[in-house]
């Protein structure tokens, strides 16, 4: 908790960083409704895409500036001197990390409603359970990655490089989950994909938390 | 690149470390801070060993390198109160005023130390060293940076861990001070420990 409350603190202080992604989220929304024509329907259909994408792209940017703070600070080592394990870390980074991308989401998720004359009242429980979910399963993988990368002096590329490959199962479910929610579920395939997402974050907030110690080290 | 170092560093001891640049003398206190681990060998810190048993060493060591791990955003205050809380304790505004008074920053306990100069700096990554209350220290370059006031502090933390029965190594390049300080001036020469020789590989 002491780490998630630095980090937390330190981003509100700064703003740096949470300007940059909401920016980066708002304009990659736009620029994909540009892209697409003004057509509702087309923008509807993809809407759910569209939505995933965005706080996928913006939220890596996220992640990266985590453990930037610890090497801008020069406190990488000294979090590492702790005892306890390391795990206390990556639970700190964990919980951060998953704050900012659901305030991120908080911004994002209307504006793309607005853009994309989508109906998020009524599916708005069963939406924001899938939004929980996805962004889980996202911001677990992507706060392990970014600790992976921190060390490298290509991070900034090679965090995108190591973790969007691994997120293609939770977006496609994330994705389908979202469009069943948004269209009132007619066939009944929202509860596969929604349970899919569950066992992704199981699997995975397992995995790292166990492996977490020898990403972070030297 | 170290090879076959052997050292033994009793409680109450003070080692100054000189050497030449890459000599590998941050790289032994990394390693006996287990922030790195040896290739080969053996070793113990408090009788737990390096590989294996890092848990029971770490929060026990306080490691100052080059780097002073203050974080810009927090005030003097918050950084400390953020070791505390790594180490499982409640912010006591209190020990954190003592602690910064300690280090001659009890006026900027509310400032944040994106201000700092890199002195103030290096003075409260001395407070924080304080506060971990370790029973070995590791130190690289510690007066680097520092006024002759700040060095009197690290000065007087050396003391104190020594009369509380801990142990000190001192990275530094002042044989002068590496005297005034020490019980023991080693030296690494080419990856390997040797006595110190004045003159001989750092110049006076």
């Amino acid at each position: 908790m002491a780490i998630a409350w630095k980090d937390l603190t330190t981003e509100r202080r700064s703003k740096a960083g949470f300007n940059g992604v909401v920016f980066m989220a708002a304009t990659t929304l736009l620029m994909f409704g540009f892209a697409l024509g003004p057509d509702p329907a087309s923008l509807r259909t993809a809407a759910a895409g569209l939505l995933w994408l965005t706080v996928l792209l913006s939220g890596v940017l996220a992640f990266n500036r985590s453990y930037e703070l610890e090497i801008e600070a020069g406190a990488l080592d000294a979090l590492l001197l702790y005892a306890g394990g390391r795990w206390p870390i990556f639970a700190g980074k964990l919980l951060a990390n998953l704050a900012f991308v659901i305030l991120v989401e908080l911004i994002t998720v209307p504006l793309a409603g607005v853009l994309y004359d989508l109906p998020l009242l009524t599916p708005l429980p069963g939406l924001v359970g899938v939004l929980l979910l996805g962004t889980v399963g996202f911001v677990t993988l992507g706060t392990y990655y970014a600790a992976m990368a921190s060390r490298v002096r290509a991070r900034e590329v090679l965090l995108p490089l190591l973790l969007f490959p691994m997120l293609v199962p939770l977006l496609v479910a994330a994705v389908g989950a979202t469009k069943a929610v948004l269209a009132g579920d007619p066939m009944g395939y929202g509860s596969a994909w929604i349970r899919l997402l569950a066992a992704f974050d199981i699997v995975f907030l397992a995995a790292t938390f166990m492996t977490f110690d020898y990403v972070i080290g030297e | 690149m170290l090879k076959g170092t052997d050292l033994v560093v009793g409680r109450g001891e003070t080692i100054a470390l000189l050497g030449k640049n890459g000599s590998g003398k941050t790289t032994l206190l990394r390693i006996m801070a287990t922030l790195l681990r040896p290739t080969r060998g053996a070793g113990t810190v408090f009788g737990h060993r390096l590989s294996g048993d890092e848990d029971a060493i770490r929060g026990r060591v306080g490691l100052l390198g080059h780097t002073n791990a203050i974080y810009p955003d927090l005030t003097a205050a918050e950084n400390l109160g953020f070791t505390l809380r790594m180490l499982g304790r409640s912010f006591d505004p209190r020990s954190v005023n003592v602690a910064l008074t300690a280090v001659g920053l009890g006026a900027h306990a509310n400032s944040r130390t994106r201000g700092f100069s890199a002195g103030m700096q290096r003075r409260l990554a001395l407070a924080r060293l304080r506060v971990l209350e370790p029973n070995l220290l590791l130190l690289d370059e510690p007066y680097s940076s520092l006024d002759p006031e700040g060095a009197e502090i690290v000065t007087a933390m050396l003391s104190d861990v020594r009369s509380q029965g801990g142990a000190a190594i001192v990275i530094t390049h002042d044989t002068r001070r590496a005297e005034e300080i020490a019980d023991r001036v080693i030296a690494l020469d080419d990856g390997r420990i040797v006595p110190w020789t004045p003159g001989v590989l750092v110049p006076e």
